[in-house]
């Protein structure tokens, strides 16, 4: 019966951790295959309002933002806390004043490829508190820049009262 | 002649690299989904163009307004924002041929058949001082309302729901239910 007499008297076996390396691989894989590269940073606070018939944008790359809300904590003391639009990294310096925006849309479809500017898409990310009137100055002003494909950025959600 | 052996990699270390490249991509992606709703605008007139006199006839249009106080009118009566999506439903859909509601015109939809195809426009005007939120949720509600009458449409003539139906059929369905909303050319009603 010496056989069965264990060896080692109470020490525990190391753990065999050489397939660490991989599961992290894994996770990172994920991550990657998942995420998308964060473009901008946004410099005003948005919370998108709640809608239930919401779809998903089809093609990412075919997408401009436009964010609408109250400037965050570091950039209220230049901007104030009325809502503001923001462009790429920018604030916009006047409300009143929309020519950026026209520009902002020239510079968009310029980066695009021919074939793909008719299907260019503005994404209006505004927050939930924004007061219409902003939102309909920046509609209008991309009629005028026969940027006519929007949509309203949303989130899932039941919708509230 | 021995063969000279060639030491192995220590890949102890493997593990923290992959680490950081994995702290790295937490870092800089995101993961919001990008979801919303979409809409097309309608292109500015030129400003040559002479004023047409579009007249549609009034029982065909239903107004939908929001005030700076997201209160809702609808028709011509005020309403909560859960009545809405039956009024556009009645609205759009007429059943008993009411003379108030808007009348309906048999089109010929290539691939089905002559449908009686409703004339009703939705007019949505807001106010400038409307919160976003208020808009979207009377968006969302006109939009529902069109989806579900496009379901129900398309249970009838396929016994599918209109999302299970196949690019060509959905386009029939969407012919025959046709999503009309237009928002009016904004008001000044009130400019700050």
């Amino acid at each position: 019966m010496a056989k069965f007499i264990k060896e080692n008297k109470g020490e525990l076996p190391q753990m065999n951790t050489s397939s660490l390396p991989d599961i992290v691989f894994i996770i990172l894989m994920f991550f990657m295959v998942c995420t998308s590269m964060r473009q901008t940073e946004t410099k005003v606070r948005v919370r998108t309002p709640q809608a239930s018939e919401i779809a998903k944008l089809e093609r990412k790359d075919l997408a401009s933002y436009i964010y609408i809300g109250t400037p965050s904590q570091q950039y209220q003391k230049e901007y104030g806390t009325d809502s503001r639009i923001q462009l790429n990294d920018v604030i916009c310096k006047d409300n009143s004043d929309l020519s950026s925006i026209r520009d902002f849309i020239a510079a968009e479809r310029e980066k695009m490829s021919e074939a793909d500017r008719p299907f260019m898409q503005v994404n209006i990310k505004a927050d939930q508190d924004t007061r219409m009137g902003i939102i309909t100055d920046v509609k209008q002003e991309l009629r005028r820049c026969s940027a006519l494909k929007i949509m309203y950025g949303a989130r899932k959600g039941g919708i509230q009262k | 002649m021995a063969k000279k052996k060639v030491p192995e990699i220590n890949g102890s270390s493997m593990a923290d690299i992959a680490f950081i490249a994995l702290i790295f991509f937490l870092m800089v992606t995101t993961m919001d989904k990008e979801e919303g709703i979409s809409r097309l605008l309608p292109p500015i007139p030129p400003e040559d163009q002479k004023v047409e006199n579009q007249e549609v006839n009034r029982r065909n249009i239903i107004q939908v307004k929001i005030n700076s106080n997201d209160r809702l009118l609808a028709g011509s009566q005020p309403m909560d924002v859960s009545q809405l999506k039956d009024k556009i439903k009645e609205f759009m859909t007429n059943p008993y041929d009411d003379p108030n509601l808007p009348e309906k015109e048999i089109k010929d939809i290539p691939g089905l058949g002559p449908v009686p195809v409703t004339k009703g426009v939705i007019s949505l005007q807001n106010d400038r001082g409307t919160t976003y939120q208020a808009y979207i949720t009377v968006q969302n509600e006109l939009i529902k309302a069109v989806n579900e009458l496009r379901d129900d449409f398309s249970m009838k003539t396929y016994g599918k729901k209109y999302s299970k139906l196949d690019e060509e059929r959905q386009e029939i369905v969407r012919q025959a239910v046709p999503q009309r909303i237009s928002e009016a050319e904004p008001k000044d009603v009130k400019k700050k």
